[in-house]
């Protein structure tokens, strides 16, 4: 079987239209005739949204994929990653025939099933035997596959006490077992699979990954999309890297989880803004306007290395000062572990009005990587006045601190912490 | 091998590949006709207790105090052998419409053959329809009135109610997932539409130079020839019913086209 293509993609490319920019009236008149004229001016921007003819470099057309070609294998097993925005979801929803494509072709040989979620059509008021059928039909089995796989299904799901009761009543994470139970037990040639890991505790994460490496080592054929860097190296053999829409990298899967968490970071052309997050202004509420990545002088930095002295600068408002209230960043990894809290605590409380506060980290001890972080104003008995736990990524870029060849990274370990070895002193 | 590129042009929906995925057209029907009624007291019973309520309104309203004439057999009999199949069409018709809206979630996530969204409906209110006939046997029997042989016409007037209610469900799913407005719209098309149809009045009414032309809104063939099979109020009104059934057939046609050609912009503008 081997050397025989299973996947395709030729020139492959995805137009989206975003919003127009809305007009705006100063009169009322012209407000008035705005409104009247607006079915008008609504018809031709619904319609718009499907409607690419001779509209090559329109402004208001964002191209969420071009020009993708690779191929892929049978049994082979292809991990795709990239950044958010990509277009990593775009190209599955494409092979997966969600939605078709603006230009390019792409040929798939063989049974194919898509996972981009688990549990697609579970209805609530169903039990759990009528959701079994509904989702397994749906995932593209027959009824009699479904008949016949019934049991290990319910078996894998470990709860087969509650077939008979309607899914609203099981807790969030039994539907998600069930559920994930049925996508299992599909035996399909090609599997795609969207980051459908990123569900459930960490034990049934361990479950679905298992189940999809047991899937790549029978020979089938695994597409596979995740930000798990971890999941990539163990599940596949080759990766690709999309960028902007574009495939910049096509190899071997350690490669391309190298160059990916590296390509993130030469100084140079990392495009990200040393502004974090910036919110909208608050109305005399506490809130934090604005989180800045800074060097130790004040200026702003970007293209983050591994043991760059930073200073992160958070732009708070408070209504009033604020003895036991203080701001806090969090840095957590993409399993959300939480890698680090820093918080101002009583040395900096809050005080009235817009002002900001500093938080230097010398030589801050990250792998080559991609953080999330969190900010947050809180009282001191960890009451949030304002959160948001996603307020944005910083990247870290490879830095080959510890002069070894070997730049740490993120799949290999994720701090880089400075240290020294001294040998026993000889006789 | 399964080629994915931009498709143009006119196609009908693929055959072959609804077959193959029958069963999760019955599962889907099944989902649609188990949730209707669950966690209701009354259960399947409302699916009795609506129509009920329409036939004796009407029957007080055009019967007691319009006295609109009834073809010779008592007005309750008469306005329920046109609320029947009407209330199928317009449930089938306002589901197909808003099922690709509330379907959302479904096709966006995985693929199957689209067009199983609006005919679901189309299939599970089948089962209210059946159900609800049990007033009408009710009324039949109160009333001492047998059917004539010519219900051996009613598949062929169900096929036509079936065929109109998928053509337009499909063609007007596909336009409500696009422009909003549709759904809107739909709740007093849907009123009109039933005022337009014999419900409440007989066919009679209509000017005998308009009857054929009249004929061409499907449900006045099918209300009528209920009548005529069911109550025996007449011979089957064949030009109605041949002059619907091209209707019928150029909806399923014409919303199938339209359908296919739409379906492949639906995960972009849901």
């Amino acid at each position: 079987m081997s050397g025989k293509i299973a996947i395709s993609v030729e020139g492959l490319g995805k137009a989206y239209r975003i919003g127009m920019e809305e007009q705006r009236h100063e009169t009322f008149v012209g407000a008035c005739a705005a409104f009247l004229r607006s079915p008008f001016k609504n018809f031709r921007e619904v319609r718009g949204l499907g409607n690419f003819d001779g509209a090559e470099d329109a402004s208001d057309i964002i191209w969420a994929l071009k020009d993708v070609s690779f191929e892929v294998k049978h049994g082979e097993a292809v991990g795709i990653i990239g950044r958010n925005g990509a277009g990593k979801s775009t190209l599955l929803k494409i092979l997966s025939r969600i939605t078709e494509p603006t230009r390019g072709r792409a040929e798939i040989h063989g049974r194919v099933a898509s996972l981009l979620e688990v549990g697609t059509g579970f209805h609530p008021d169903l039990t759990g035997r009528e959701n079994v059928y509904l989702n397994g039909t749906i995932l593209g089995m027959k009824k009699s596959e479904v008949d016949a796989k019934f049991d290990q299904i319910v078996d894998f799901s470990g709860v087969e006490k509650f077939m008979d009761t309607p899914v609203k009543r099981y807790s969030s994470g039994m539907r998600v077992r069930l559920a994930f139970s049925v996508a299992a037990h599909l035996e399909p040639e090609i599997l795609i699979v969207d980051e459908v890991l990123a569900v459930g505790d960490a034990e049934f994460q361990k479950k679905c990954l298992g189940k999809m490496e047991n899937a790549a080592s029978q020979g089938r054929t695994v597409l596979f999309v995740s930000h798990n860097m971890e999941a990539v190296l163990t599940l596949c053999g080759r990766g690709v890297i999309l960028n902007d829409g574009g495939v910049s990298f096509i190899g071997d899967a350690p490669e391309a989880v190298h160059r990916y968490q590296h390509a993130s970071l030469g100084p140079a052309e990392n495009g990200q803004s040393h502004v974090i997050w910036a919110g909208p202004p608050s109305n005399g509420k506490y809130s934090v306007d604005k989180l800045e990545v800074l060097d130790l002088d004040g200026r702003p930095k970007r293209g983050l290395q591994t043991w760059d002295d930073v200073r992160f600068r958070i732009h708070y408002t408070a209504p009033e000062d604020l003895k036991a209230g203080s701001a806090i960043l969090e840095i957590r990894d993409y399993r959300d572990t939480r890698l680090a809290v820093m918080d101002s605590g009583l040395a900096l409380p809050l005080k009235a009005g817009s002002h900001f506060v500093d938080c230097v980290v010398p030589r801050l001890p990250l792998a080559a990587g991609d953080y999330f972080i969190g900010l947050g104003l809180a009282l001191s008995n960890a009451q949030w006045l304002w959160r948001n736990a996603n307020a944005g990524i910083i990247v870290v870029g490879g830095r080959d601190v510890f002069a070894s060849g070997r730049p740490p990274v993120h799949s290999r370990m994720l701090f880089a912490v400075p240290h020294q070895w001294s040998a026993s002193p000889t006789r | 091998m399964l080629i994915i590129e931009p498709k143009g042009g006119l196609k009908f929906f693929g055959w072959k590949e609804c077959v193959e995925y029958r069963d999760l057209l019955y599962f889907m029907v099944l989902r649609d006709v188990t949730v209707l009624y669950k966690q209701t007291i009354l259960g399947i019973a409302w699916a009795l207790l609506s129509p009920l309520f329409s036939v004796v309104v009407f029957s007080v309203i055009f019967g007691g105090m319009l006295h609109v004439p009834s073809e010779g057999v008592p007005y309750a009999v008469f306005t329920a052998a046109g609320m029947l199949p009407w209330n199928y069409f317009a449930q089938s018709l306002t589901g197909a419409t808003n099922s690709l809206i509330q379907g959302t979630n479904l096709f966006t996530k995985v693929y199957f053959p689209r067009v199983f969204i609006p005919l679901v409906p189309v299939f599970s209110k089948l089962v209210d329809f059946a159900i609800s006939f049990l007033i009408l046997a009710v009324l039949m029997l109160w009333y001492h009135i047998a059917p004539s042989w010519n219900a051996i016409f009613l598949p062929l007037l169900l096929a036509m109610m079936m065929l109109t209610s998928a053509g337009f469900g499909m063609f007007l799913s596909a336009l409500a997932i696009q422009y909003r407005d549709i759904r809107h719209a739909m709740n007093f098309v849907i009123q009109a539409l039933m005022y337009a149809a014999p419900v409440v009045w007989p066919v009679t009414k209509v000017p005998v130079a308009a009857r054929l032309w009249y004929g061409f809104y499907p449900m006045a063939g099918v209300i009528e020839g209920f009548r005529a099979a069911l109550l025996n109020t007449g011979p089957m009104p064949w030009d109605l019913i041949a002059a619907g059934f091209v209707t019928a057939a150029g909806s399923f046609l014409l919303g199938g086209l339209y359908f296919r050609r739409t379906e492949r912009l639906f995960a972009d503008v849901a």
